[in-house]
């Protein structure tokens, strides 16, 4: 019998034993080169850390050759970072440019540090979701295919770009406060299966679940019915009852969301707004997202001050302005009647034409 | 077990991204239900459909999460993913690993699945993906014996996640793998065995750059920040400005609060203490010359979340400041204090933030004993509908006395 809630393995024996020595006591960092950090601690050691780009959606040989290249490289030691890239910890540097220069030979991308666009935080999709509108590992793909060169390159953009995507509005993503958030959207009510709601799903519950009170009682056919016009398509009814299917192929497709982010430099945190309402789901590529990605990345790079993230950009020059320099039209999608709209309308005469 | 072409998939085969089209087509050679997946997808693609069917429950003895059930809709067509269960494993904090354990990862899971995994699940756990019913409970038990563990599912504690912290950062103002795995080992029952009214996300970040999104991604966020002064190394300053950094315009004029000033003669900076916010900013674009101050804990916020059901939140201030030692049982207690209330009145799927803004942050902030302070708000109400106490106001009875 095996045992149970042992909880998650003692981080600290995964740690190199430059962090166990220095552990608590680092003093500083630089940016070497893109995707190259050199922490130094207070007693004068040094750890050097290669961060590299990886699809997160992962088989085991490219995990063991990840392995191999920390054993080669770093002392058996690396780490994941919460937009998940790979690092590899190398604490010898006479280590460091002969990694990169397998990093290059095998073609796996090192960057994402300082001002440059960092791994795309995403959901699971058609792969393995059940609610899915869209599909998650082949948009990153796409995406990160087009902005490459923001990944390998530090010096491109005004400051950093968080990029995040989720496969529906349940939004496991958690994309709500990025720079740019690309996600799944359904736009058309759910469809009843009658025959099946009283046997697999609780009436109350699903009522319950629906944040505009849209589902009501039918006892007529022992299930539940729909009032259109109220319901929004956010899904949460099928989470709940799988005879309420959300999922339409003809209808279903991506928004765009932009300007939020987490970090309390400067800025409070803030959620990211709506820029796009609609994209066609144009698998395998999806040619309307990787190029309505893009023109905002570059209408940000090129108009923005130098440390000036999306959203600060946004608010300087105000959203009138985002609309007219990117060329995205403005639309009665983008005024907000969901709970907490009213904050969001203009209450003053002061603003740009 | 089906082998079909795959041109869309092929598509993304193409360009300088690593492809997780190429993963899947080398986790193929080894593995049936991955060739099957791959079909699978293929057809999604081509439909604009998923092909998985709704939920399902299994799991492995003694624990209601971890595991998450995933059935093919098309079983006849794909047999070898008719089943294809989901377990997440609970990472070591901070994501660090030593190659050892994760070869033996690799080896337990070509014997137990499909081989594919995430590294990491946005929820920050090592995500097993596709296997059989049958295997659950022997994957579990090969995992148990390599000292790994099930992570969070359903309505329950999902598993905590921390920032790098003070392993690889010298900005840490708390030890966020300590906390993490502390909290993660004291709360097994409440992640394993889900019985509240919906999920509860712990993320602990060291400084308030925020690195896991603890703000906007969790129920109780875990922000480091400091009580003191920043700390300013004046030859560091000087270093800066002689290499050409515009320390005026990138650091002085970018300062929410104007708190920092910039003496360009003798090129020191000064900061305003009372008025700094302690931002990060400075700090971030000159991180050899300042520092964090000296009286380090953590500022604790609430309700964070993503929209369903009732709107996005950002977690709200609770408490502005909490020095965090081991073995943190001042957080422990306002973290039974904060469960006890929402377990109380918590309607099934409400999240903390939801139930807050349902029943008032006053009643949160009586029920779980914490001081109103003007830290907890951007401005005061802007209405008069104040809910009075029962012993702020005078009975006519104790009038007339």
């Amino acid at each position: 019998m095996s045992r149970t809630d042992l909880g998650p393995p003692d981080y600290k024996e995964m740690l190199p034993p430059v962090i166990k020595e220095n552990y608590g006591q680092w003093l500083y960092h630089e940016y070497l080169k893109p995707g190259v950090m050199k922490h130094v601690s207070e007693k004068g050691d040094a750890l050097y850390t290669i961060r590299i780009g990886s699809p997160r959606l992962v088989g085991l040989d490219t995990v063991r050759e990840l392995c191999d290249l920390a054993d080669k490289y770093c002392d058996g030691y690396l780490r994941f970072t919460s937009r998940h890239n790979v690092e590899l910890l190398v604490s010898n540097e006479a280590n460091v440019d002969p990694l990169l220069a397998e990093l290059k030979q095998k073609g796996m991308p090192v960057g994402g540090t300082g001002n440059s666009i960092s791994n795309i935080v995403h959901t699971q999709g058609w792969i393995h979701c059940h609610t899915p509108a869209t599909d998650a590992s082949g948009i990153v793909k796409a995406v990160m295919d087009d902005l490459y060169d923001y990944f390998t390159h530090d010096d491109l953009l005004p400051a950093r770009l968080r990029v995040a995507m989720a496969c529906c509005l349940n939004m496991c993503g958690a994309v709500h406060c990025s720079d740019i958030a690309i996600l799944g959207i359904h736009r058309t009510p759910p469809r009843i299966d009658h025959t099946k709601v009283s046997k697999v799903c609780e009436i109350p519950t699903v009522i319950a679940s629906c944040p505009t009170a849209a589902i009501k009682p039918d006892p007529k056919n022992k299930s539940v019915k729909v009032t259109e016009e109220k319901c929004m398509y956010c899904g949460n009814c099928y989470t709940m009852c799988p005879a309420m299917e959300i999922m339409d192929p003809l209808n279903d497709g991506i928004a765009i969301l932009v300007g939020g982010k987490v970090s309390n430099s400067r800025t409070a945190p803030g959620f990211s707004r709506l820029a796009i309402p609609f994209l066609p789901n144009n698998a395998p590529r999806w040619p309307e997202v990787t190029e309505a990605v893009r023109n905002i990345v570059e209408t940000w790079a090129k108009d923005a001050k130098k440390g000036e993230r999306m959203g600060e950009w946004i608010s300087r020059i105000g959203w009138e302005r985002f609309f007219d320099r990117t060329g995205i039209p403005f639309t009665d999608k983008h005024i907000d009647d969901y709970i907490f709209s009213i904050p969001t309308f203009r209450t003053t005469t002061n603003f740009k034409w | 077990m089906t082998e079909r072409k795959t041109p869309m998939l092929d598509e993304l085969e193409k360009g300088p991204w690593p492809s997780f089209v190429t993963d899947l087509k080398r986790a193929a050679e080894k593995n049936d239900s991955v060739k099957d997946l791959i079909a699978q997808l293929e057809q999604s693609y081509e439909e604009k459909k998923g092909h998985w069917k709704h939920g399902g429950i299994v799991g492995v003895r003694g624990y209601g999460a971890g595991v998450i059930g995933r059935y093919s809709d098309e079983p006849e067509k794909y047999p070898n993913i008719a089943e294809f269960h989901t377990l997440r494993i609970n990472s070591p904090a901070g994501w660090f690993y030593d190659t050892k354990t994760l070869r033996n990862v690799c080896d337990m899971w070509e014997e137990h699945g499909s081989g594919l995994l995430n590294l990491h699940g946005t929820t920050g756990d090592i995500i097993l993906l596709g296997t059989k019913t049958n295997e659950l409970q022997p994957t579990f038990d090969a995992f148990s014996d390599a000292g790994f563990d099930l992570g969070g599912s359903g309505s329950g504690l999902r598993s905590p996640s921390a920032c790098c912290g003070p392993a690889r950062c010298e900005w840490a103002c708390y030890d966020t793998l300590d906390v993490c795995d502390n909290l993660t080992h004291e709360y097994q029952d409440e992640m394993h065995r889900p019985m509240w009214p919906y999920k509860f996300k712990f993320k602990f970040s060291g400084c308030p750059n925020d690195c896991v999104a603890s703000i906007a991604r969790s129920d109780l966020s875990v922000i480091g920040t400091w009580r003191d002064t920043l700390r300013i190394n004046q030859e560091e300053i000087k270093n800066y400005a002689n290499s050409g950094m515009d320390i005026q315009g990138r650091v002085c004029e970018k300062c929410p609060t104007k708190a920092l000033t910039f003496n360009s003669e003798t090129k020191e900076l000064f900061v305003k203490a009372e008025d700094c916010t302690r931002c990060m900013h400075c700090i971030n674009v000159l991180p050899k010359a300042v520092r964090p101050g000296k009286e380090k804990g953590a500022t604790l916020m609430i309700g964070g979340k993503s929209t369903i059901l009732r709107s996005a939140f950002l977690s709200w201030v609770i408490v502005p400041f909490m020095p965090l030692e081991a073995p943190y049982t001042e957080l422990k207690d306002l973290i039974a204090r904060i469960w006890e209330w929402w377990d109380e009145h918590g309607k099934t799927r409400e999240r903390i933030g939801e139930l807050i803004y349902r029943l008032g942050m006053g009643n949160f902030l009586r029920a779980v004993d914490l001081p109103p302070v003007p830290q907890m708000v951007k401005e005061p109400r802007a209405n008069p509908y104040i809910f009075w106490q029962a012993d702020e106001v005078i009975k006519a009875d104790e009038a007339t006395k």
